[in-house]
């Protein structure tokens, strides 16, 4: 203390005091404004992304390039994650097995440590979205509001019931229903494919949890009104109802009209 | 048969022009013997018959006993879940069903099966005479004599007057239905407030938005800022200032001539309303930029101003002009420079209006 008061007429003083301030002012405001910003919390050891490395150019750099910078088959990979590569690894639309409109989920072909390796080898080329924590998977949300935000934001192309719908040239989005609460996460934060990206500005993770929630419980519900032919409304609706429903009046004119033996 | 190749008509004879007569002269056939059905000839049949038809009933019983314990032993108390509705919505449905069901079906079997089914021909009433018409035209002229309308043609006329006139007041009254809308259509809640614009917020929570938070392929969901607060017509409001926003490279957006400053760093503001017949178009897909309404398919182009690009939509998603204030929030510049939605009678005029 009494170093500090001696020194505090030093010509430098002002000086030290200015950056101090300014550090202090941008380390706030650096704090403040990673909304957007990858929180590196899921552990990558370095192994794990020489691992990862290893796998990407055997399986992915014939498209996505060397260092995953891009070709004019695929899009550059820096800075999409390691959010991205668990969704779309873990669900089986990478590796793309043929050129389509969408690369649709299949079987998965790299278990779960190749893919935490490549998720680990990814997020060392560039910061982007981590894998999220449990704390906003448990499901345990407020699923009302969850459902607000899922109705203004998703239900347009994932339909009011999360069943899915057709989108332009032979595109669609997915229905939601035995989607892991992790995928669906990853998929509102980094946007696979046409699906726009929901950062922590858009929908915050507590927003996101909310949604989560919500799909959880519909899923555990069920269709209230019994079977929901899909819930593709008057379609598949409107097709059951001409077949079954003017089926059985038919039998019952016939019947009617009909002698007995 | 005949010779083809001379093109001669051929005459087979065996065509014969002879049977015209017998076909005036066509025999009533009659009704078909009567069939005796099992129930009538079997004494056995006929008490089978007569089971299945108590059987029906029972049935009926047996529904509408369903639906009684379903209605007063479910307990919907503040503990049930949704599982117990929609048990109890099962039940009463099945109970109904077989309640109705089983009347009906045993009382078609009942006629069917047991009831007496002989035939009946009844024949048809002879044609009236043209005396009755006459009488009918007597009665008529009688009338319009006895009324002597013909004869008083002050009465005549007051008459078609007031009956002319007595429609007249229900005019006024449908005048008091609503206000008229005017040029509703035209404004939306985007339009500056006392030199302030207006904030975008997200919808449904109504928080402004920083520029910074739209990232590329982001689409947010957006409302004028003060929506929340309104106290009536916010439903009104909301359906013609909805907003969807999203940002995309600065080189991929192609502005037309004075619409340059319209945009904000690649982030635009288009409305969400069809220029269809009005639903909201937001299935946007980021990578093709394709904006798809869901209810006609309507396809529209971000990258070209939204221009429709397939579908039955008549005009582009009209832009609502976006910048940033002094806190670093989007605002609208102005409301936007045409009626949102779909066409409507006084749409070109309204346009011409904004833009005046």
């Amino acid at each position: 203390m009494k170093a500090l008061s001696q020194k505090r007429r030093h010509p430098l003083a002002a000086i030290a005091l200015l950056l101090m301030g300014l550090l202090v002012t941008g380390g706030l405001y650096a704090v403040a404004t990673t909304v957007n910003q990858a929180k590196a919390t899921t552990t990558f050891s370095a192994n794990d992304a020489e691992e990862g490395g290893k796998l990407f150019e055997s399986n992915c750099a014939t498209c996505h390039g060397m260092g995953a910078s891009g070709t004019q088959d695929g899009p550059s990979l820096v800075g999409v994650g390691a959010a991205a590569v668990d969704f779309q690894v873990g669900t089986g639309r990478m590796p793309m097995q043929m050129n389509g409109p969408q690369a649709p989920k299949k079987p998965v072909q790299f278990n779960d440590e190749q893919t935490h390796q490549l998720a680990a080898y990814v997020a060392s080329l560039g910061p982007g979205p981590s894998i999220p924590e449990a704390n906003v998977l448990d499901g345990q949300g407020d699923a009302a509001k969850g459902g607000e935000l899922f109705r203004v934001n998703c239900a347009m192309c994932h339909n009011a019931a999360a069943a899915g719908g057709a989108l332009t040239r032979g595109k669609f989005a997915p229905a939601l229903s035995g989607v892991s609460s992790k995928h669906i996460y990853e998929a509102m934060v980094t946007g696979p494919q046409n699906m726009p990206v929901f950062n922590d500005a858009n929908l915050s993770p507590e927003g996101k949890r909310d949604i989560i929630t919500f799909l959880k419980q519909i899923e555990a519900n069920g269709s209230p009104g019994g079977a929901d032919l899909g819930s593709l409304g008057p379609v598949s609706e409107g097709l059951f109802v001409w077949i079954a429903g003017l089926g059985v009046i038919i039998a019952f004119t016939i019947w009617l009209t009909s002698r007995t033996s | 048969m005949g010779n083809h190749s001379d093109g001669s008509p051929n005459h087979s004879g065996t065509v014969a022009t002879a049977g015209q007569n017998e076909v005036e002269k066509f025999q009533d056939p009659g009704i078909p013997p009567h069939r005796l059905r099992l129930a009538d000839t079997d004494p056995k049949a006929a008490k089978r018959a007569e089971r299945q038809v108590a059987l029906l009933f029972g049935t009926s019983v047996v529904g509408t006993l369903i639906f009684l314990v379903a209605y007063f032993a479910i307990d919907l108390g503040d503990d049930s879940t949704i599982a117990t509705i929609r048990l109890q919505n099962a039940l009463l449905g099945i109970g109904t069903a077989f309640a109705m069901l089983g009347i009906g079906t045993g009382i078609v079997h009942w006629a069917k099966a047991l009831m007496p089914d002989h035939e009946v021909s009844e024949e048809r009433h002879a044609i009236r005479t043209e005396d009755d018409r006459q009488a009918a035209v007597r009665i008529v002229d009688d009338i319009v004599e006895e009324t002597g309308i013909k004869r008083r043609p002050l009465i005549r006329n007051t008459l078609l007057g007031a009956v002319a006139l007595a429609p007249l007041p229900a005019l006024a009254v449908f005048g008091d239905l609503g206000p008229r809308p005017d040029d509703a259509l035209a404004h939306t809640m985007w339009a500056p407030q006392d030199g302030k614009l207006k904030r975008l917020t997200r919808d449904p929570d109504g928080t402004p938005i920083k520029a910074a938070d739209v990232t590329i392929g982001s689409a947010f969901h957006v409302i004028p800022e003060g929506l929340n607060e309104l106290n009536e017509g916010k439903l009104n409001e909301k359906a013609k200032s909805v907003v969807l926003l999203m940002r995309l490279n600065p080189e991929e957006l192609h502005p037309s001539p004075g619409r340059a400053d319209w945009a904000y760093n690649g982030i635009v503001a288009y409305s969400k309303i069809c220029t269809h017949v009005g639903c909201p178009v937001a299935l946007y897909e980021q990578q093709t930029h394709h904006l798809l309404c869901p209810c006609h398919q309507s396809t529209f182009d971000l990258t070209q101003e939204c221009k429709v690009i397939f579908g039955p939509a008549s005009r582009p998603l009209p832009q609502l002009p976006i910048a940033v204030d002094a806190e670093g929030y989007l605002v609208a510049t102005s409301d936007f420079h045409e009626p949102v939605g779909p066409s409507y009678w006084e749409r070109e005029q309204h346009e011409r209006n904004i833009n005046a």
